[in-house]
């Protein structure tokens, strides 16, 4: 039976499980919105496509299924561009849909016409122009395959508005998927897990590297399988937080830039590192030439071309982690390295005292505080949406992942925007959860008319706006590297707690620490989303912190005042 | 270059990939866009069918060592449209680039001419009364060496196509797509790379 495309594009969605999509309508898209109400699919309507981009996003993360994000020709896909950057990044799998002008128009500079695969070229896993009807069914159902499998990316279909007008036949689901040139199972050679083997028997001072290739591969218990056999401690990436329990003895904690000194020291001092599902991303090895040069290294990776790309690595196993783990978990021979243990437990040594929690309470409410306090009034059991910047990094270190899958953030492209509308994906994906965003006052500005999207769909989120009048990471760095010359980094910020009300979100004020527990257990029992807008130290600094370019153990620690004191007694 | 290669690899400043792609719109940006963005340097890169329906040819050569080559390889793979990455660098084979020279001639300076391109085996493949075109198959340097004496006679234009590139022997790679690629600590799952059957040294000269 002949249809238009608009309606083959729905079914096809349908017939993969689509249940939700996010965006925007327009001229060229607006087919594909006049079909959308004949097909039990639930459209978000954004108020800024990079909302629609950042929920899809938020979605796919916080399900494990491919998100959706759909918006017109021009402007509309322009404006997603930054979201597909950030799924691009942190590989995840979304599908973008643009319209795009009449297949007869392209390349005639008509009205909202944009070269969109060319934009998204270098951002996207894959992307299409698909300019006649039948291709639609067949280019959907090979997107969100290309999207999900291997190594999850974003891919956009760019589709002509004549191409969805058009009528053309296409069963969902009736031809297999046939791309003869994609390779998302490779695997390693025999002798290259031999050789992994080996190391990691031979290790004295092994570390494992864990990313969210381990949370993707939904490979947890093996890895837990696996840290507890061999008993090597694992320190995790921003992304991996969550893949092994916060509170497990063998998980060290976040690594990197902003990780725990002890993370990074063990790092420093190890003899092999084992890492699993992660990139080697400039924010956790600090200086190349300086990282880690102890160490021989083992890199397992779904994608070949992040083997060997900015650390060299003596075995590269090119395959799925899950599959990985579970041939090392029964090939390796249990482990005894109590004495690597003991000198990691002993690298702990001052960093209690020079903890955030320890510091006195003066009075003043401490970002650090308020994620604490947040913790353990959730139980720790929240989803938590991260935006990017200061506050993000106080959540990796004090919001503790005892759960995978709970922690949604943007790592790689560091996109200040990403945390309100992609905590509306997360919630779309897992109404079940108890949805919080922690967001900066830079950040929420930016994306903050998504608010009235959660109060049009109905939503309950919870924001946690960590207001300290700054744009925090950037103050750091001028506070540290620019001789505290603030640039264009004091805001004059609007009255928060008027503007949550006006779209329609309870919203209040906390200034002292002694009243975080009580808002957050308020926020709960609020039945709509709010705002709570914490008043925090202004120039509070995240450590500890490795500069940017330096070695991976020159850390700037946090000047602790009971370390001082004790000093001073001397 | 890599037209006299022995088979052993070592670093290398040019490398010479042979890049099987699917015959679709906008696959030669997806390759030239991923050398730009990953900051590969293309020396010459060239492109044209193969007898396989559908499937389209590239030579690519590349300035890099052979990790950057192996990076580079690990990256075209990342290109859904891609079929087969085979860097032939070190491995026995032949290079050819075509070039057209468009020279000034004179009557008087004909048999000149006529003569040095004897000796290069170039053809002349047009006579105008002050001009000829030469057309020259071989190697880069052969080709050099030619330009080097046409030049006193005054170029007037001159286009090169590139290099293509061809194992010797009578194995070609797979375009199979069940063909599982992963080799990334230097090991070659593919063709064995001492394949040595046309001959190593082989007689690329003039």
């Amino acid at each position: 039976m002949d249809r238009k495309g608009a309606e083959i594009l729905w079914d096809t969605l349908v017939h993969a499980g689509v249940e939700v999509v996010f965006g925007y309508p327009g001229g060229a898209i607006l087919p594909a919105y006049d079909a959308l109400l004949d097909f039990p699919i639930r459209h978000v309507l954004c108020r800024h496509e990079q909302g629609a981009a950042h929920m899809a996003d938020g979605y796919a993360r916080a399900s494990g299924r491919v998100g959706v994000a759909i918006a017109t020709s021009g402007p509309g896909a322009t404006n997603l561009v930054t979201g597909i950057a950030t799924a691009m990044l942190d590989s995840s799998p979304v599908v973008f849909i643009t319209g795009q002008v009449p297949g007869w128009m392209l390349g005639r500079d008509a009205f909202q016409e944009v070269d969109m695969t060319g934009i998204t070229m270098p951002i996207t896993k894959h992307n299409y122009l698909v300019t006649s009807a039948d291709e639609i069914g067949p280019v959907l159902e090979e997107a969100i395959y290309v999207a999900t499998s291997g190594r999850p990316g974003p891919v956009l279909v760019d589709i002509t508005k004549d191409a969805l007008q058009k009528m053309a036949r296409f069963v969902p689901g009736s031809r297999p998927v046939r791309l003869p040139g994609y390779r998302p199972d490779l695997r390693a050679l025999p002798e290259e897990f031999d050789q992994a083997i080996a190391l990691i028997d031979g290790a004295k001072r092994p570390v494992v590297l864990a990313g969210q290739g381990v949370l993707q591969s939904r490979a947890t218990g093996e890895l837990r399988a696996f840290l507890e056999k061999a008993q090597v401690p694992a320190a995790l990436t921003l992304l991996g937080l969550g893949c092994v329990p916060a509170s497990h003895p063998l998980n060290l904690g976040m690594m990197g830039m902003h990780g725990e000194a002890w993370v990074n020291k063990a790092i420093q001092e190890a003899d092999l590192i084992v890492a699993l599902g992660m990139r080697f991303d400039d924010r956790v090895t600090g200086h190349l030439q300086a990282y880690a040069r102890a160490a021989r290294k083992i890199h397992v990776e779904i994608d070949p071309s992040e083997v060997n790309k900015n650390v060299v690595v003596d075995v590269g196993i090119v395959g799925d982690v899950r599959e990985t783990l579970n041939r090392f978990q029964g090939q390796v021979a249990p482990g005894h390295r109590d004495a690597w243990l003991a000198r990691i437990a002993e690298l702990k040594g001052d960093s209690a005292v020079r903890d955030i929690q320890t510091l006195p309470d003066n009075g003043r409410l401490l970002a650090a505080h308020v994620i604490n306090d947040l913790w353990n009034a959730t139980g720790g059991n929240a989803l938590v949406v991260t935006d990017v910047g200061q506050h993000q990094m106080w959540v990796a270190q004090y919001y503790h992942q005892e759960t995978p899958y709970r922690f949604v953030t943007s790592g790689g492209l560091g996109t200040m925007g990403f945390g309100i509308p992609a905590a509306i994906g997360a919630k779309m994906a897992r109404p079940e959860e108890e949805v919080w965003v922690v967001v900066g006052d830079g950040g929420f500005q930016m994306t903050s008319a998504e608010l009235t999207t959660c109060v049009q769909e109905g939503l309950k989120i919870n924001v946690a706006l960590i207001n300290n009048g700054y744009l925090g990471m950037v103050r750091q760095w001028q506070e540290f590297f620019y001789n505290k010359r603030y640039a264009a980094t004091p805001l004059r910020n609007p009255d928060f707690v008027k503007l949550a009300e006006a779209h329609g979100l309870a919203s209040w004020r906390v200034d002292k620490r002694a009243d975080v527990r009580a808002a957050v257990e308020r926020a709960r029992l609020e039945e709509g989303s709010v705002v709570i807008d914490f008043r925090v130290e202004q120039e509070d600094s995240v450590y500890p912190m490795v500069p940017s370019g330096a070695g991976l153990d020159e850390m700037i620690r946090r000047p602790s005042p009971i370390v001082e004191t004790s000093q001073s007694d001397w | 270059m890599a037209a006299e290669s022995n088979g052993r690899r070592s670093a290398s400043r040019l490398q010479a990939l042979v890049v099987y792609v699917e015959d679709r719109p906008g696959v030669l940006t997806r390759v030239a866009s991923l050398f730009r963005r990953r900051s590969f340097n293309i020396a010459s890169l060239t492109v044209g069918h193969t007898d396989q329906p559908g499937v389209s040819r590239m030579t690519i050569v590349m300035e890099g060592d052979d990790a950057d080559a192996l990076r580079c390889e690990a990256n075209l793979y990342r290109l859904v449209n891609v079929l087969r990455v085979e860097n032939v660098t070190h491995l026995p084979s032949v290079q050819r680039d075509l070039a057209l020279v468009k020279v000034r001639c004179p009557a008087s300076a004909r048999s000149d001419l006529l003569q040095v391109c004897d000796v290069f085996r170039a053809r002349v493949i047009d006579v105008s009364p002050e001009a000829m075109i030469v057309e020259i198959t071989g190697t880069e340097d052969k080709i050099e060496g030619l330009l080097d004496v046409l030049r006193p006679f005054g170029i007037i234009e001159m286009v090169r196509t590139g290099s293509v590139a061809m194992t010797r022997g009578a194995e070609a790679p797979s375009v199979d797509p069940h063909f599982v690629h992963a080799t990334v600590s230097g090991v070659d799952s593919g063709q064995p790379d001492q394949q040595e059957t046309g001959g190593q040294g082989g007689t690329d000269v003039l």
